[in-house]
């Protein structure tokens, strides 16, 4: 089986996850956003690379930060934006998703930035534009169900990069809904491609992937094992569905058991940094106090997500 | 017609038969085995040559469709389906829409059927109204109209008590109850086995207790009832001690298994595949080794097809969208010929899982063997000729296999139901 990402010259064809990704191109994304976090600084924040191409963002998922920041890239490059919000639309009235997605396709899309509900969904349209002969179209996922969300997984490896420089001698946790967490999957994957000798999370057993340790990672129950001595601490967001109920008792426990605090936080490395993918639930997952403090670097991983968003599709509007 | 099947290798396990002899038919019947009865003039003759001669084979589980999803499948295009895969009996599960809970219903099936004149069509009973797990159906009635066992499909009973209440009342008539164990809780939600793989694609699982917990349930009541147990489409390693316990303790139960079940395993689902969504889950490769090694010992009874046409527009969606099933009238020979191969296993022995042994389990007393005396119902077929499992070469309405594409061993030649050729290859 071809990975369904790669063109046959095992070039990037599409982004759909991570995992499986060869670690060669997860680092050619990194150094492809370097020059353009630089760029943001400037005047002028335009480059011609996607000109006269449509970029449809087609979201079946409600999002705010994710589609602002890939029309904010898409844009930056100087390609047509087009924002669909079909969870509102087309399916509603019953249209199946690759109906949806031929329809697009005769407007001319060139590449689509996907959100949906249901893991595989990208891979599903990706497979169907490649059954279809239709080669020139990209797909980038941008979250599908629990599988992946490859560009946060690759900000965030941006944003250690930034700051640790390296990662073969790093140790890194990831705390909380591991289970309903895309993110967490990007993480995980892109770490232990990128070589990061110990990825650990932490977090109660009904958060946790069956399995977990077979994707690499070594699971702790408590924030004192898990922290201690870690370089950087990766929170996820915990959805407000799963606070009360058979997953958890309530937020404060969790709070009181999980959540990120400087007093917890004081097991890390002095020079350990916080990361969160946003948004947040403050006094849920972290405090406030943490959030807010020197050691987090919540904001520039949104920064940074712009370049990246544009590294990955500069390079897939390339070939 | 009299008919004259020459030159073949005669394999019928039921009679432990596997040699070289001619097969005598005449109104429907078998009236020779090896020689021709007296004064018998054919007045057509099959030449078998090279081939295996064998009684037609009964699939435990073949959904039709019909009645409520006919825009999936027709009998008519599933009958066809199955003549062409040397399958001439087919028990038929209640989840129809309207489900086989009434009588009219089930006699009205067995009428459409019988009308179209090809393979037999034994519909098991839903075990409760509309498969709800609260009232009982009219057993005996359904017995009348036609129905052989009972069960509940894929929908599992909530309240243990009706579970048991539902079996007792068939303990009264020695109805068989067919059951495939689900625990509706810990399956809930979930579209694969619960492991790495689905862990990995961020898949909601189901979790192999969600089998165990659930059988470990029957069989107690089959324990505290004496229902005579049959368990449907067993997926994970770890229920097969259960079953074997429970018949160390004398419990009169069989299983069986689904043919995919045997060659596939959760790591196959790959990047998404959505013709591996079946219920249940294809779970891990140590489930799959322990599940085909047990068919050859024969712990595990029978094998079936688990045949679900689904249409494309419900398979061409993200996984956990796509509707479950897999189609498999036309493999249940290349699948069970491909998985006795794997297990050095006799033809004979392998041949019984779907003829002689499911005729056992679905209490079909005239079929499954080739005695003289019984339904001409015949398969022949050549087991070592390869084809090509295509959307084109498959009869059946949906073309929903994860089989496409790959060369299978088995080619059915002829398909003959009460001594009349139904079906001849091209």
């Amino acid at each position: 089986m071809r990975n369904p990402q790669l063109n046959k010259h095992g070039e990037l064809q599409h982004l759909l996850t991570l995992d499986g990704l060869p670690r060669s191109i997860i680092t050619q994304i990194l150094d492809t956003a370097a020059p353009f976090t630089e760029m943001a600084e400037r005047e002028v924040k335009k480059l011609p690379l996607l000109r006269g191409k449509s970029v449809f963002n087609l979201f079946f998922e409600n999002s705010t930060r994710t589609r602002t920041t890939f029309e904010i890239a898409a844009k930056r490059l100087s390609a047509d934006v087009i924002n669909l919000n079909v969870s509102t639309s087309s399916t509603k009235k019953g249209e199946t998703l690759l109906d949806t997605v031929d329809n697009l396709c005769a407007m001319q899309a060139d590449m689509f930035v996907v959100r949906h509900e249901s893991s595989g969904a990208p891979h599903l349209i990706a497979q169907h534009l490649e059954n279809t002969g239709r080669d020139h179209i990209h797909v980038v996922n941008a979250g599908d169900g629990r599988h992946a969300h490859p560009t946060q997984g690759l900000l965030d490896m941006y944003t250690i990069r930034h700051y640790k420089k390296e990662f073969h001698n790093l140790t890194v946790a990831i705390v909380g809904d591991v289970l309903h967490s895309r993110v967490a999957r990007s993480q995980i994957a892109a770490l232990t491609t990128l070589g990061v000798p110990e990825v650990r999370v932490i977090g109660p057993k009904t958060l946790l992937p069956t399995d977990v340790e077979k994707m690499g990672v070594r699971y702790c129950p408590t924030m004192e094992e898990g922290l201690k001595d870690v370089d950087v601490v990766m929170m996820l967001r915990l959805q407000n569905e799963r606070m009360n109920g058979a997953l958890l008792p309530s937020p404060q426990e969790f709070f009181k058991v999980w959540g990120l605090t400087a007093e917890k936080l004081a097991r890390a490395k002095p020079d350990a940094i916080v990361m969160h993918p946003g948004p947040m639930n403050r006094g849920v997952e972290i405090d406030s106090a943490v959030a807010d403090g020197s050691q987090a670097v919540i904001l520039p991983q949104v920064t940074f997500g712009i370049a990246v968003r544009m590294a990955v599709m500069s390079m897939l509007g390339s070939h | 017609m009299k008919i004259h099947i020459q030159n073949g290798r005669l394999i019928d396990p039921a009679n432990r038969l596997d040699g070289q002899h001619d097969l005598f038919i005449a109104d429907g019947k078998i009236v020779g085995v090896g020689s021709a009865p007296d004064g018998f003039t054919a007045e057509r003759t099959i030449d078998a040559s090279g081939l295996v001669v064998a009684p037609g084979l009964i699939d435990l589980a073949a959904r039709l469709r019909e009645p409520g999803f006919e825009y999936k499948a027709t009998l008519e295009s599933e009958m066809d389906a199955a003549m062409a895969g040397g399958v001439t009996s087919l028990a038929i599960p209640p989840d129809t829409d309207p489900v086989l809970d009434e009588p009219g219903l089930v006699e009205m099936l067995c009428y459409r059927a019988k009308k179209l004149n090809r393979a037999h069509v034994y519909p098991v009973g839903a075990l409760t109204i509309g498969l709800k797990g609260q009232q009982l159906s009219e057993m005996a009635e359904l017995v009348e109209a036609g129905c052989v066992a009972f069960s509940q499909a894929n929908t599992p009973i909530l309240d243990t008590r009706v579970l048991g209440r539902a079996m007792q009342y068939a303990a009264t008539f020695g109805f068989r109850v067919w059951l495939q164990p689900i625990d509706p809780h810990l399956a809930r939600g979930g579209v694969a086995h619960d492991g790495e793989v689905a862990s990995r694609l961020g898949l909601p699982g189901i979790p192999a207790s969600s089998e165990i917990i659930a059988l470990f349930t029957y069989l107690q009541m089959a324990r505290l009832t004496g229902a005579r147990l049959h368990i449907t489409r067993l997926s994970s390693a770890d229920s097969l001690a259960l079953i074997d316990q429970a018949r160390a303790d004398g419990v009169d139960v069989t299983c069986d298994v689904a043919v995919h079940h045997l060659h596939l395993c959760d790591m196959d689902i790959g990047y998404f595949n959505p013709h591996c969504h079946v219920i249940p889950p294809l779970r891990s490769q140590r489930d799959r080794i322990a599940l085909a090694r047990a068919v050859a010992e024969g712990r595990i009874n029978a094998i079936c097809s688990d045949h679900t046409p689904v249409d494309d527009d419900a398979k061409q969606a993200p996984f956990s969208e796509s509707e479950p099933g897999t189609t498999g009238l036309e493999l249940l020979l290349p699948l069970t010929l491909k998985w006795a191969a794997e297990h050095k296993l006799p033809l004979i022995d392998a041949l019984a899982r779907i003829t002689s042994e499911a005729a056992r389990i679905a209490g079909i007393a005239k079929g499954g063997h080739l005695s003289v005396g019984a339904r001409a119902d015949i398969c022949i077929f050549d087991p070592d000729a390869h084809q090509l499992i295509s959307r084109s070469t498959l009869k059946s309405q949906g073309k929903n296999t994860p089989f496409l594409g790959l060369e299978l061993p088995g080619r059915v030649h002829h398909t003959l139901v009460e001594g009349t050729p139904m079906y001849a290859a091209s």
